[in-house]
């Protein structure tokens, strides 16, 4: 089976790999890459651990081939923090305990960063359907929501 | 597996055409890429169709909208003038499954993926939309309704791509709707959808409709009756409850691990009437 | 809104009680954190498994020739590589276990006896060749009739499971093997003298599905096992320590050649309390001479792991017009899956434990089926009983006219109360939290149309165990600490925040980790909701040992007995006569002469941690109906529950809402769907519908605390009785909006749409 070459952007930084036609971006990501942040929960699209973004659109790094990424541009967990300094939403998950095992967390923080974006004063019920794809089986949702407004709000100077 | 990215309709036709073993094609992924991984199928050629141009543009025609069938339900939603003439087929569209999925997921996936519960097919058919099929023969077009036979079954020759759709000019006075009924409020498949489009005379009487059931029957439905009562003359009420009985005869579901026989015939009912209610409003507001 | 009552108490500490950052927190928002499957290691295979498709065959023959010479493959493992263990029932925390059936569900021997069980396990260079190496096997099976429900199970002429299986708890003991592997009763006075003085009786049979724990990170290890036999395992887990005694105990290796380190672990809820793939990837790694990294994926998850019973479950309570409660019994039948050890015996337990009862009795049956055997899961077997004890009392209280909380109240156990299941209760907080329930504003706000509004309350017994902590006084007076109970919801922080308080340092003087089994003694597994109460209590012994030395310490360099030295805020001070004698010193200080005055300075605590103690709960549930659909919405949520003392709010809080969500979706959705031929349908996140943030309202809790007088700072364990209230709040609730009582979970829109059209036809419907 002839491997791809693919060349992309992973949070800023050129990167090649080779992969098989069937692997996922996901595969890519964690086991070529070494980019273990973005985690594994089903490999259906139906819990959101796998959440990046590329080209700036939120999709589930397990629903795409590694060779769909070729000249993209790929954002996960690892890229989200500016050197030593927390994202706000980062911060607002720890300061709200907004985490109970973590393993959902860079899912929904990759998530929640690509709704501020475009939505930067959502509503909580906007919040909660954006963030419907994310899994989370510890926390109820409640410390997520209110991180992710009190993030919004911070982020927004209010 | 071989993966194929062509640029072209006629590469791409040729590849699947070609391809003596199981060859699919490749849009948004997010159905073909979760039977791949649970090994509903195997296939030796996927031909990803996202670097032709035609299936990737939303352009204006015939006073309608052509829309790429690669186009995903995110962009749907960016592209404001789809949605304020066709809001049924564009929220329709973005019903299907979570935020990621609506940047990956297409029409032209959701209808070739084969299921009866695809949320944007009742809504393409009660807006009247057809299929641009091009295939070894060359192009056709089809009433969407005429695309799947049963489940995983399509009317497609080998060879042939689902390339776009074609949304028709809106007439004066028309609106659509799509609601489905789901156990939760995301992430779940259609338990039963239903798309309705209807058009007002001056006076507010309905003169045409369309109304399409999703997962009642093997294939998403054209409920003929169920159209044809909505143009009574009777008061609203009266015709919402024809409307109801008539969602309700079109019905031969099945049981199964989303919802009985029983439940999903009195939920067509229920979710035509609501749905009829939206297309109403919005046709008075057109 | 988050309140907590009696917050007074906890305002003598500087830690206890705040809500600070996690230690561990930087590392799961920058995805730093490593999982189970997060460890790669130089030269590791890929393991896969082959399970049956059968949910009940006889294995005639198993050919692993084909797979064995595939190119790539390096090892082969089946029933052949793991001896037989003697049948014998050995106490595990809250469950128990015996090695044979646990030898036989990692790696079929005789029969497979669910869908999804182990045949085979391949271990090859890439995850294509493992899986086409799977493809290779031939298995000769002769496919058995099989029995999926519970009652059916039970009854004569069913399709046997295990062909030696005669009954326990039963005198004489029956002569025929069944798929009912033990009776159980609990209870006291006499029911019948009792029901006799009834002036009311409410009895219902009700039904529960068989749920998953629903862990979003999946079973996942990396083992290696060196030439000498050396083995070390990278697991994500409840309990190492576990893992190491089954692994050692299954693969006939002594345990101290086994190590065990815990992953970060992505969730558990019980259902990580148990071995599935790490016997399987020692052995692959043990023939192939490198190590083996096996992942789980959800399909595998969802068919051979968890989950916890479904069950049939009959409820009698009678009581008199006043509401005193003056008899009551239930009958528990709770699927094992396919091994014995469902946790009925917990479940019969905990069926009346809320309540001050002087006839009572609970008979419980653990029966064997074709499906996974079940795993632990929060609060494993109450929420079930209780569900249906308390949805019994509800309908008592509607029946008679009187507020729900008041009838509680009436029949609550206080200090002093003989439980149901035997022993007299110390001090409790249920009272506290129905008071709380009926002074908080959810109960008297005002329901909108097509809503409803529900109360039940909820106990867990918690437990201790054994626990091994270490604390070492660093060079420069910093200190690190090191527990063995893997923390899976803030447990670092909590231990992190006791030690600071015992020994008046900032918070980030200490640095905390969980020890793989090489470096601590034996630690039982975090569950029973234990981690925070045995860890923490042994964190506070380590770290009066560090006081201890400390004071011996300056006692030595300043030439005064040991009792002339006191510890105060961070330091050590001359006390007493010699007050003022020496400047004070502070720990690093002490750290500084360490060597000097007899060498490093660390506390060990090894103990086996007594006196936990019971936690109570009320919550109030409003639930909205759509007449049309039967689809039930919760709009508003409160979980009130004694915590004996909160270390750290924010994630008490975060287990309350977190047992209340698991809770709705076992009420409102999620199920274990089989079809005839006894295949799992839905096993996937897709149709086992877990809640979604959509799903649900923000979840208000309130924290009370009745402090527990065993532990150092009052702890109780708070994990497990948030799963146990929800199912009956929603049922109470719809059961207030529709006039309906619904005994079947879960309530899916179907089953509710159906009964509420019965009931228009009858004339009993509310809507």
């Amino acid at each position: 089976m002839a491997k791809h070459h693919i060349a992309a952007v992973v949070n800023g930084d050129p990167v090649e790999f080779l992969c098989e036609p069937g692997d996922t971006l996901l595969d890519v990501l964690r086991d070529a890459l070494g980019l273990t942040g973005t985690k594994e929960g089903c490999s259906t699209g139906d819990c959101g651990a796998c959440s990046v973004t590329v080209d700036g659109r939120l999709v589930c790094a397990c629903l795409m081939l590694g060779v769909e990424a070729a000249g993209t541009s790929i954002g996960t967990i690892e890229g989200m923090a500016n050197g030593e300094e927390l994202h706000p939403l980062q911060r607002k998950f720890l300061e709200h305990a907004a985490l109970q095992c973590g393993i959902c967390t860079p899912g929904f923080l990759v998530a929640a960063k690509s709704l501020l974006e475009r939505s930067p004063d959502p509503t909580e019920t906007e919040v909660r359907y954006w963030l419907a794809g994310n899994l989370c089986r510890c926390t109820g949702y409640d410390k997520i929501v209110r991180a992710v407004l009190d993030a919004a709000a911070e982020m927004r100077g209010a | 597996m071989r993966y194929e990215a062509p640029n072209t309709l006629d590469q791409a036709v040729a590849l699947l055409a070609a391809e003596l073993g199981e060859a699919r094609v490749l849009a948004g992924g997010t159905d073909l890429l979760v039977q791949m991984r649970t090994d509903v199928i195997d296939p030796v050629l996927l031909v990803d169709i996202k670097g032709i141009a035609e299936t990737r543009q939303i352009r204006e025609e015939a006073g309608g909208f052509r829309i790429g069938a690669a186009v995903t339900g995110a962009e749907l939603k960016e592209y404001p003038r789809l949605g304020s003439v066709w809001p049924g087929v564009v929220e329709a569209a973005n019903l299907i499954g979570s935020t990621q999925i609506q940047g990956r997921a297409t029409m032209g996936g959701n209808l070739c993926n084969g299921s009866p519960a695809a949320d944007s097919v009742p809504a393409l058919i009660a807006a009247g939309a057809r299929a641009s099929i091009v295939g070894p023969q060359g192009r056709r077009d089809v009433a969407v309704e005429d695309v799947m036979l049963a489940p995983r079954k399509l009317s497609l020759a080998k060879g042939e791509i689902v390339a776009s759709f074609l949304l028709p000019a809106k007439p004066p006075r028309t609106g659509d709707a799509y609601l489905r009924f789901i156990p939760r409020t995301e992430m779940d498949i259609a338990v039963v959808g239903c798309g309705i489009c209807l058009t007002l005379d001056a006076r507010g009487a309905c003169t045409a409709a369309r109304v399409s059931l999703g997962a009642v029957a093997e294939r998403p439905l054209l409920v003929a009756e169920a159209a044809r009562v909505l143009t009574g003359n009777e008061a609203l009420p009266v015709l919402l409850q024809k409307l109801d009985a008539a969602a309700r005869a079109a019905c031969r579901p099945i049981d199964d691990k989303r919802g009985t026989k029983d439940y999903r015939i009195k939920v067509a009912g229920v979710l035509a009437r609501r749905a009829a209610q939206i297309a109403y409003q919005r046709a008075r507001e057109s | 809104m988050q309140e907590k009552v009696k917050d007074a108490p906890s305002s003598q500490f500087k830690w206890v009680g705040t809500r600070a950052v996690r230690p561990d927190g930087v590392d799961k928002v920058t995805g730093r954190a490593r999982f189970g499957a997060d460890l790669a290691m130089p030269g590791q295979l890929v393991g896969k498994v082959l399970r049956s498709p059968h949910p009940h065959a006889r294995i005639r023959a198993i050919d692993v020739s084909a797979a064995a010479n595939l190119p790539g493959v390096k090892a082969v493992v089946t029933r052949d590589d793991f001896k037989d263990q003697p049948s014998e029932f050995i106490p595990a925390g809250e469950m128990m276990i015996n090695y044979r059936d646990v030898v036989r569900n990692v790696m079929a021997r005789e029969k497979a006896l669910y869908e999804g069980h182990p045949i085979a396990a391949v271990a090859a260079t890439s995850t294509s060749i493992a899986k086409q190496a799977l493809k290779l096997i031939k298995v000769d099976y002769e496919v058995l009739p099989h029995v999926i429900d519970v009652v059916d199970a039970m009854q004569p002429g069913a399709p046997l499971l295990h062909e030696d299986m005669i009954t326990a708890g039963v005198e004489p003991a029956p002569k025929t093997p069944s798929n009912v592997a033990k009776r159980v009763e609990f209870g006291h006075g006499d029911v019948a003298a009792g029901f006799a003085q009834a002036e009311i009786i409410v009895e219902r049979a009700f039904t529960t599905k068989p749920v998953h724990q629903g862990y979003i990170e999946p079973h996942a290890c990396v083992a290696s096992v060196s030439e000498d036999g050396q083995a070390d395992v990278w697991v994500t887990t409840q309990g190492h320590w576990i893992v190491r005694a089954h692994c050692a105990r299954l693969l006939g290796w002594d345990v101290g050649k086994v190590r065990v380190t815990a992953a970060e672990i992505g969730g558990g809820f019980g259902g990580k309390t148990v071995v599935y793939l790490e016997p399987l990837a020692l052995a692959l790694s043990k023939k192939a001479r490198r190590p083996v990294k096996m992942v789980m994926t959800r399909e595998e998850v969802f068919r051979a792991s968890g989950p916890t019973s479904g069950a049939h479950v009959h409820v009698k309570i009678g009581a008199r017009k006043d509401g005193r409660i003056v008899a009551g019994e239930a009958e528990l039948k709770y699927q094992a899956g396919a091994f014995a050890g469902s946790p009925v015996q917990p479940g019969a337990m905990c069926a009346f434990a809320p309540y001050d009862l002087e006839n009572v009795k609970v008979v419980g049956y653990d029966v064997v089926t074709n499906r996974p055997k079940v795993a632990a899961y929060r609060a494993p077997g109450g929420p079930i009983s209780e569900f249906a004890v308390e949805s019994v009392i509800d309908e008592i209280a509607r029946k008679l006219g009187m507020d729900p909380i008041a009838l509680r109240l009436k029949n609550a156990a206080k200090q002093g109360t003989r439980a149901a299941y035997g022993p007299k209760f110390g001090p409790i907080g249920f009272v506290e939290t129905l008071e709380a329930a009926k002074a908080h504003a959810h109960w008297r706000t005002p329901l909108q149309k097509n809503q409803g509004r529900g109360v039940a309350s909820g106990f867990w017994f918690n437990i201790g165990g054994e626990t091994s902590v270490s604390l070492q006084l660093n060079e420069d007076g910093t200190l690190s600490l090191t527990a063995g109970t893997p923390d899976i919801g803030g447990l670092r922080a909590s231990l992190c925040m006791m030690a600071a308080e015992e020994l008046g340092v900032d918070l980030d003087r200490i640095r905390v980790q969980i020890g793989d089994t090489g470096q601590l003694g034996y630690n039982f597994l975090t569950g029973g909701s234990r981690a925070t109460f045995s860890s923490g209590m042994a964190t506070v012994e380590a770290a009066r040992e560090v006081i201890k030395e400390a004071c011996k310490r300056a006692a030595k360099l300043w030439e005064l007995p040991e009792d002339a030295v006191e510890y105060m805020s961070g330091g050590v001070r001359p006390a007493g006569a010699n007050a003022g004698k020496h400047a004070p010193m502070t720990l690093s200080d002490i750290a500084g002469i360490a060597g000097k005055t007899g060498g490093p300075i660390a506390g060990y605590a090894r103990i086996n941690a007594h006196g936990a103690a019971p936690s109570f709960a009320t919550h109030i549930a409003d639930v909205e109906i759509d007449p049309e659909t039967g689809k039930a919405t919760v709009v508003r949520y409160t979980a009130i529950q004694d915590a004996g003392r909160a270390i750290h709010p924010s994630y008490v809080e975060g287990q309350y809402q977190g047992g209340v969500a698991q809770g709705i979706g076992w009420a409102l959705n999620e199920e274990y769907i089989y079809g005839p031929d006894g295949r799992l349908q839905n096993p996937g996140f897709l149709d086992y519908r877990v809640p979604v943030a959509s799903d649900l309202p923000m979840i208000d809790t309130v924290i009370v605390e009745v402090p527990n007088p065993r532990h150092p700072y009052g702890v109780r364990g708070v994990g497990e009785t948030p799963i146990v209230p929800p199912m009956a709040a929603i049922a109470n609730a719809l059961a207030d909006a529709t006039g309906v009582r619904f005994t079947d979970l879960p309530m899916s829109p179907p089953k509710v749409l159906a009964a509420l059209d019965e009931a228009r036809a009858a004339g009993t419907a509310k809507m």
